[in-house]
């Protein structure tokens, strides 16, 4: 299935990236899944994704847990902890 | 308009005047978050908010049902700036307006508490040591934990 993922904050700054849309492999069904298979790409991605990084995700304009199903066309984010207010 | 994510300032008391048209209101809550010029012990010049545009004002406006249904309030209003702002300027105005202040406060309190820890903002500040993206608090998380224990 096909995703659009986006990145913010220091994150999007040591991916080197903002926005990028992927195809997932079938065994790719959850967000944690997905952050999972992007780690999987080495280097900064294996960092900065690693288990126990303290990452926040959002699928479609939503907070979720890693166990959230991933549906085609889901747009996805990942960040760091938030600090507005 | 309930919530407003904008880089332009705002006039608290403009916002307050709004709040106070409804006779029926008998105290309003403000809170104001301000950009300090000292964080982790080191001067700070700037800072850069950052949001997601699209989930942001959808998280926002969550808060607030979350907050209304909670409490019997008149009206609430956000306003959260995003963008490049100096030492003392205004980063986020919580208004909220009910019949009574106990409510008032409470809400006012819980809305500051969900959008330090749900809403997707990011303060990048500028120092004299560079730029550096500010680390969340984990006393923020446990303001969280005290509403969602029922305790707030």
């Amino acid at each position: 299935m096909n995703v659009d993922i986006l990145y913010f904050a220091s994150l999007r700054e040591v991916l080197g990236q903002e926005k990028e849309a992927a195809e997932l492999p079938e065994t790719v069904r959850t967000v944690g899944d997905l952050r999972s298979w992007l780690a999987g790409r080495g280097g900064a991605w294996a960092t900065a994704l690693a288990p126990g990084k303290a990452v926040r995700a959002a699928r479609n304009h939503a907070m979720v847990q890693a166990a959230e199903p991933l549906q085609a066309g889901d747009e996805v984010a990942f960040f760091p902890p938030v600090t507005g207010g | 308009m309930t919530v407003s994510v904008q880089t332009r300032d705002f006039d608290a008391g403009a916002e307050i005047s709004v709040l106070r048209a409804d006779s029926s209101v008998g105290a309003i809550v403000t809170f104001i978050g301000t950009v300090r010029d000292i964080n982790e012990g080191d001067a700070v010049a700037s800072m850069t908010l950052e949001h997601y545009p699209g989930m942001t004002e959808k998280a926002l406006a969550g808060i607030v049902d979350e907050a209304r249904r909670r409490w019997t309030l008149n009206a609430v209003r956000v306003i959260h700036r995003v963008g490049t702002l100096r030492a003392c300027d205004q980063i986020v105005f919580v208004g909220v307006a009910g019949r009574h202040r106990g409510e008032c406060f409470a809400a006012c309190e819980f809305i500051m508490d969900y959008l330090k820890t749900q809403a997707p903002f990011w303060k990048k500040e500028a120092t004299g040591h560079g730029e550096r993206w500010v680390e969340a608090r984990e006393s923020d998380d446990e303001a969280l934990r005290r509403w969602e224990r029922g305790e707030g």
